[in-house]
């Protein structure tokens, strides 16, 4: 198999995890081919998680914007509440399949960490979540479920204390015990074969989403977008769109406090080639090569790097990445709120950022797809906390 | 000239890694020249990294520590040269992860460490599968790049990572991040052994020495015993420590 996307990716790993990810392919490879393997993986993501997710118009919110229509892939409904559980189910079955009894993972909004936990309890493995420190305090609310869900949190307080630092906890975690644990890794990212599954668990979206579209509208969007983290719901997304190139893809990238003031979290808009968590990639980092801390309102986008295949398609122009900073996905968050009743997580609020910023640009024949990848709950107290700071509260 | 043969040929090796510009610049220095006097061969120079994802609490840090305070890949480069300058027979080691090194350009950094008397190179996170982006540069400018070998690698892939390499094989004796241990693993010998039907390149073995008894156990069964944490956790206390901790582990070695 080809480990590489154009000069990213690969598998930058110290020599201990190579045969772990070497297992972890051939186990994929051989799934990945095995009806049985599909079967279950289906049948749960139909009675479990719910699948498929809507397809919604958010008529009230075009309207109001008075141009293009903007159609909302509901991944805020699924179980456990975004799209990371379409990637855990995968990765768990995987991990049943090798006889791996337990698994840990990294999270940063703890989205990934929730859904981690969630399966670990299906299938009866111990579970153990590595979270920065800065992030177990911002997303409390996903903490305490993944406590209910009987999972250990370990609270990582290294560097920055957020998803990069958590990475590095759960990679050294692996290098020590790879034989008894299976490492979820949350994000199309890492080393391969990670970034290959973990798209094609993902792809679920675009898949669903594209034959959703063609039947509610008789014909394909113009531009579908999502928010880029290390790229998983993205690419998911993306992945349904592969042999259309009149649809435009789009990945919004977290801004921070705006790209010139060096706080934000934008990988591909604002970062340098690197090798980090076993790839080559974007990364953001200093003049010496050493990774920078990132900033965000967004938990899970404050993370330097970005996955090998959207570097590839940035590159080539296969796809566009675009910035949205803390206000407008604040601002975002709440126009959906208000316009829709749909509380949206702050990470998806960023692609719809983008799509409030187009929409007025374009006639009502044009269709945007947001992917709204997770609801909003746990980002309340984070939200609340914003507006204090920056007076917009009444 | 090959100054890691000949050292190897001489004897057996006390190779000692220290996170440079820990816990400064200057005591560093006098640290690793310490070292040297009391009978090291051969010195690891670890670049600080951000992410340090194969080490343990210790060299991870001395790490944000020595990057706190400025160190970068330069900052090391000139360290190696002054070194070098002072102790000509001495083995030099860039042990670093891949970014730093990336960012300057492999190129670039391999003219600027053949320029600083650098021997090779042990690149952390570059298995076999990647490793040709760097050993072109690296042999160009007459730099081995150091295979490392773990105790899960099997043997067809052992053969594959020691073919057409040079210098020595650095054997990881547990699998893991750096670190002390309290025992080493009873089966480093038969792993070591597999490496040497294998290649004609010594064998050096690293991860979790920090006693005299450790350094014994490694030294009967490897070509040179590599020792990390314990000399970085030494350097936090004094150049005598460090001295000390040198003079210790080669007491251990018999020597
Ligand atoms: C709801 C939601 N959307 C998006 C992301 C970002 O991840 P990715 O870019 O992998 O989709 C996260 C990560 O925590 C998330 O929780």
């Amino acid at each position: 198999m080809n480990m590489h996307y154009g000069i990213y990716g690969g598998q930058y790993v110290p020599e201990t995890l190579t045969g772990a990810l070497r297992e972890l392919e051939q186990t994929y490879l051989e799934a990945k081919d095995d009806p049985a393997f599909h079967g279950e993986l289906d049948d749960l993501l139909k009675h479990y998680v719910g699948r498929e997710s809507p397809l919604y118009y958010a008529k009230r919110l075009s309207e109001h914007l008075g141009g293009s229509r903007i159609y909302l892939k509901r991944e805020d409904l699924n179980h456990t509440g975004a799209h990371k559980v379409n990637n855990t189910l995968g990765q768990a079955l995987l991990a049943r399949r090798m006889g791996k009894k337990r698994v840990i993972a990294e999270t940063g909004a703890g989205m990934h960490g929730v859904a981690t936990a969630t399966v670990a309890a299906l299938f009866g493995m111990e579970c153990e979540v590595f979270m920065g420190a800065v992030d177990v305090a911002r997303q409390a609310p996903n903490v305490d479920r993944m406590h209910a869900l009987g999972a250990h949190v370990r609270s990582i307080t290294d560097g920055g204390a957020t998803l990069k630092d958590a990475m590095n906890a759960a990679l050294r975690e692996w290098a020590s015990c790879s034989d008894t644990t299976f490492y979820v890794i949350g994000t199309a990212a890492g080393p391969y074969p990670y970034p290959m599954l973990v798209k094609d668990f993902q792809s679920v979206i675009g898949k669903e989403t594209r034959r959703q579209c063609l039947e509610m509208c008789g014909r394909l969007p113009d531009q579908v977008v999502a928010c880029v983290g290390g790229g998983s719901n993205a690419i998911g997304m993306f992945a349904g769109f592969e042999d259309t190139p009149n649809v435009r893809r789009i990945g919004v990238e977290a801004g921070g406090m705006g790209i010139q003031t060096g706080q934000h979290a934008a990988s591909i808009n604002g970062g340098k080639v690197g090798i980090l968590h076993g790839m080559k990639a974007y990364f953001l980092q200093d003049t010496d090569g050493q990774m920078r801390d990132t900033y965000s309102v967004s938990a899970g986008l404050d993370y330097p790097g970005v996955g090998p295949e959207h570097c590839l398609l940035a590159d080539e122009g296969r796809a566009f990445y675009e910035v949205a900073n803390d206000d407008e996905a604040v601002a975002a968050f709440d126009m959906l709120c208000r316009y829709e009743g749909i509380i949206p997580a702050l990470e998806s609020s960023h692609a719809l950022a983008f799509a409030i910023r187009e929409a007025p640009r374009h006639g009502h024949d044009h269709i945007i797809v947001v992917n709204l990848s997770g609801r909003g709950d746990k980002d309340m107290e984070n939200i609340r906390q914003y507006k204090e700071k920056h007076g917009q509260n009444r | 000239m090959d100054r890691i043969a000949d050292i190897f040929a001489a004897r057996k090796p006390l190779i000692i890694f220290t996170s440079v510009g820990y816990p400064t610049e200057s005591r560093c220095e006098d640290a690793v020249c310490a070292a040297i006097e009391k009978g090291a061969d051969i010195i690891e120079l670890g670049v600080p990294f951000s992410d340090p994802m194969a080490d343990g609490p210790v060299i991870s840090a001395a790490s944000q520590t020595a990057i706190a305070a400025g160190m970068n890949v330069h900052k090391v480069i000139a360290f190696a040269a002054r070194i070098r300058s002072r102790h000509p027979k001495t083995g030099l080691v860039l042990f670093s992860y891949m970014n730093p090194l990336l960012h300057l350009g492999y190129d670039h950094t391999c003219t600027l460490l053949a320029e600083a008397g650098v021997d090779a190179i042990l690149p952390v996170d570059l298995p076999l599968e990647e490793r040709d982006e760097l050993l072109e540069p690296a042999r160009s400018h007459g730099l081995h790049i150091i295979p490392l070998v773990s105790p899960l690698t099997p043997e067809e892939r052992i053969i594959r990572i020691v073919k057409d390499m040079s210098g020595f094989v650095y054997y990881i004796n547990v699998a893991g991040v750096t670190g002390e241990r309290a025992a080493l693993p009873p089966n480093i010998g038969e792993h070591i052994a597999i490496i040497k039907r294998h290649t004609a390149l010594p064998v050096a073995a690293g991860f979790g020495i920090a006693s005299a008894e450790a350094a014994h156990a490694a030294a009967e069964v490897a070509d040179g015993v590599i020792s990390g944490s314990g000399f970085v956790k030494a350097c936090s206390q004094s150049t005598e420590s460090a001295a000390d901790f040198t003079a210790e582990l080669l007491r251990g070695m018999g020597r």
